[in-house]
């Protein structure tokens, strides 16, 4: 019984190094559409390659492949070296591996083709939608197998947060998605009006709390205790804030819908329910940052934990940004302008998208049997040109938000708007270059991590699967 | 929706969100028990090990942590006092957004009123020499009117240029106050077959170059003149100029609302094309709209304007 002593790090192996290739590509739209913005022309006439066309490919591939890989390689890492058991079943974690993929492509080509549902965040069509469902109910088969095995009777902290994760997009995505097909290829939504963009939201913020918030603390609580040395800070906060993280979110999403045509009641609740979200955000950011307490000087010459921390920060700067946009008064400033795109890169470049390549840096040399990366110094220059690229696109787009939720409001003494919308453009264009090359930096670091994983994976030997007899029990 | 009109559904959902939020604050002090810590020994960990070397540490939670969360939680009790957030209790303040838009608008209203009064009795040829009332128009056509007409309002193919004194629909000031506060719907039916096909569509069109002087083929225009009188001549008249009553554009002034040339002429008679001004009374106040007819009525008279 080889296969039952050994981990499976096949799949963990194929997720990571798509991991990073699908970073490269959703970035590389992201910086394209960014390019597009000061130069309209960049679309060159064809519409597949439009904005409109290309934003949601960006937001898809940087979710859904660079994301979605990410979570699936370390959540069946996680899991099985806290488990202390192989995975179940190889070929559903096989299956969602392939099966993910051909979402992503499938993604990559009909949406371009202009074929979409206008959800955003949910436009694949429906046959699209069938594949996801099939892909993540193997996901959580495999997952919730591989804990029903577990060989240490108390699951670790990790796996609630990969757990609830799991789950939740699985609800999420079955009720936003509800559609009735017209052709292959075209599906209309089964709510309408109101209903339609609340259930909508309900799915939105959830995807943001469940899909790039949940999943990725799980990914923190186990790399940044490893990398650090360290105990986790808190047991108790863990329970608290998890629990209160995830009912808390579930209410958050009529938040995106401030002064519309939904009813006053229902933005009430979401705003009120985001405020209190603030705190159960930031007990996982204060257990992430108070482990490397007793460690601090490893920050100094630790890339990966850099990563790791940096994270947390930018983790807990969002999730208090977010609250404040969430109160009806800021939002009426806020809504609509590229305020709302700063603070959600400050989430996806800041929060996930570092604790990401942290999480990744940490486990490339132990897929590949090396002791580390083939250059240490690159995930350090990386590190560096990243956090300057987040810096330059999140203070750009604060300021142009601001600005244009100023201009957009601002009334001169004869009553009329002092200035046209086109003017808030043409305002909005510098802050659009300092962007452009704050995502080409960014890019620019995901290219070396690609470079410095290819050149580990040429040095690659066989990696050490042995399962370690769990330690007993104590206190 | 006809659920929501029972009101047990309201109370239904106040209950729930009370109870969550409440809940959210019960949970947090339940487990705020600090375990008694043993003197001279640091805090212990839960005693679990994961992965080998995974442990936690068994810290209580940070004092100002909880308090920041009471903090909230007390807030969103506080708000959903004074505002509408529980089923269909309004809230102490009485605040709805439809109420404070309506507040909103009346203080605006109130305090630009006035102004715009003083204009509003003024008669339109009049005020559009006023600078004044100029600067308003101007600001007011460029937030309405230049996403359409351009910023200058000389338009562009299929938006009529508001300079070259070239009405569709007349230019008094009353008929261009009509057309911005109803909007107008410009209709060119497809007339392929009554031309007579193809080619005929191309004798039209020649005849057509013809009324405004342009190069033709005079022999296709000897052709399509007849023809013209036959499909034509309802709407554009009989002399090709044109009928402000329909909207029909004057053929022979060397304007072209839809693209100039033989093949340009051909598509417009075989396809046909809708032309839609919407209608702003909706959404622009009749005092702005005063100004903002005034404006365009000085846009296509720069001479009397000033």
């Amino acid at each position: 019984m080889q296969a039952q002593e050994s981990y499976n790090y096949k799949v963990v192996r194929q997720f990571a190094v798509m991991t990073v290739i699908w970073g490269v590509v959703g970035m590389l739209v992201g910086v394209i559409i960014a390019a597009q913005l000061l130069w309209p022309e960049l679309n060159f006439g064809v519409s597949w390659l439009s904005y409109g066309r290309l934003r949601p490919l960006h937001t898809n591939a940087v979710i859904f492949a660079f994301g979605g890989s990410a979570l699936f390689a370390t959540s069946y890492y996680v899991v099985q070296r806290t488990c202390h058991v192989r995975l179940f079943s190889e070929a559903l974690a096989s299956f969602t591996f392939w099966g993910w993929q051909v979402v992503i492509v499938a993604a990559a080509v009909t949406l371009p083709l202009g074929i979409t549902t206008s959800k955003e965040y949910a436009e694949l069509e429906w046959p699209i939608d069938v594949l996801i469902t099939l892909v993540w109910v193997a996901y959580a088969v495999v997952f919730f197998g591989t804990l029903a095995k577990r060989r240490i009777q108390h699951i670790y902290v990790a796996n609630w947060f990969f757990g609830a994760f799991i789950l939740t997009i699985a609800i999420l995505h079955l009720v936003n998605s509800a559609a009735v097909p017209v052709t292959f290829w075209k599906s209309y939504s089964v709510y309408s009006g109101a209903q339609d963009a609340m259930v909508q939201w309900w799915y939105g913020h959830n995807a943001v709390g469940f899909f790039l918030t949940a999943g990725f603390l799980g990914m923190m609580y186990y790399f940044v205790p490893k990398q650090a040395g360290r105990p986790i800070y808190s047991y108790r906060l863990s329970v608290v804030h998890f629990w209160a993280l995830i009912f808390t979110y579930m209410w958050a999403g009529p938040h995106h819908l401030h002064y519309t045509a939904l009813p006053d009641w229902a933005q009430s609740l979401g705003m009120v329910f985001s405020l209190i979200l603030l705190a159960p955000s930031w007990g996982g950011m204060i257990n992430g940052i108070m482990t490397l307490s007793g460690a601090w000087e490893k920050l100094r010459t630790d890339p990966i934990l850099k990563f790791l921390i940096v994270s947390l920060s930018f983790y807990g700067m969002s999730t208090f940004e977010g609250p404040m946009m969430s109160i009806k008064t800021v939002n009426a400033l806020s809504h609509y302008t590229d305020w709302t795109i700063g603070h959600v890169h400050s989430g996806a470049l800041g929060w996930v998208g570092l604790v990401t390549m942290g999480s990744i840096y940490y486990l490339l040399p132990r897929l590949f049997g090396r002791t580390e990366m083939y250059s240490v110094r690159l995930v350090n220059t990386h590190f560096w040109i990243a956090t300057v690229g987040i810096v330059l696109y999140i203070a750009a787009m604060w300021i142009a938000g601001v600005m244009q939720g100023l201009m957009w409001r601002a009334v001169s003494d004869d009553g009329t708007l002092t200035y046209t919308f086109v003017e808030s453009v043409k305002a909005t264009y510098p802050f659009y270059a300092i962007r452009l090359l704050g995502g080409l930096l960014y890019l620019a670091g995901m290219g070396i991590m690609l470079y410095n994983m290819v050149k580990t994976i040429a040095m690659a030997q066989e990696a050490d699967t042995r399962i370690p007899v769990p330690a007993a029990a104590h206190a | 929706m006809s659920l929501f009109t029972s009101g047990f559904w309201d109370f239904y959902i106040a209950v729930i969100s009370l109870v969550s939020i409440v809940a959210c604050g019960v949970f947090l002090k339940a487990q705020s028990v600090r375990a008694p810590r043993e003197a001279g020994k640091g805090v212990g960990t839960s005693g679990h090990t994961w992965d080998e070397d995974l442990t936690e540490y068994n810290n209580p939670l940070p004092r100002w942590w909880a308090w920041l969360f009471y903090l909230t939680i007390a807030f969103a009790l506080g708000y959903l006092v004074l505002y509408p957030g529980l089923g269909s209790y309004s809230g102490t303040l009485g605040w709805s957004q439809l109420k404070q838009l309506e507040d909103e608008t009346r203080a605006a209203d109130a305090r630009f009123g006035p102004l715009y009064e003083k204009f509003a009795a003024r008669d339109i040829a009049a005020l559009a020499k006023s600078p004044e009332a100029r600067a308003i128009g101007q600001k007011l056509f460029l937030n309405y009117c230049a996403q359409c007409h351009a910023s200058d309002g000389g338009g562009s193919r299929g938006f009529p240029s508001l300079t070259d004194n070239d009405w569709l629909w007349g230019g008094t000031p009353e008929a261009i106050k009509t057309s911005i506060a109803e909007g107008r719907t410009g209709v060119m039916p497809p007339m392929g077959t009554a031309a007579g096909g193809d080619e005929g569509a191309r004798d039209i069109a020649h005849y057509v170059l013809s009324l405004s002087g342009r190069t033709h083929d005079s022999l296709r225009a000897f052709n399509g003149k007849q023809k013209f009188q036959a499909a034509c001549a309802a709407c554009h008249g009989a002399e090709g100029k044109g009928n402000p009553q329909l909207g029909a554009p004057n053929l022979t002034d060397e304007i072209w609302l839809h693209g100039m040339g033989e093949s340009a002429i051909v598509a417009q008679i075989t396809k046909g094309s809708t032309s839609r001004m919407p209608a702003h009374k909706d959404i622009v106040s009749p005092a702005k709209l005063h100004l903002l007819a005034a404006y365009v009525y000085g846009l296509s008279r720069p001479d009397a304007a000033r």
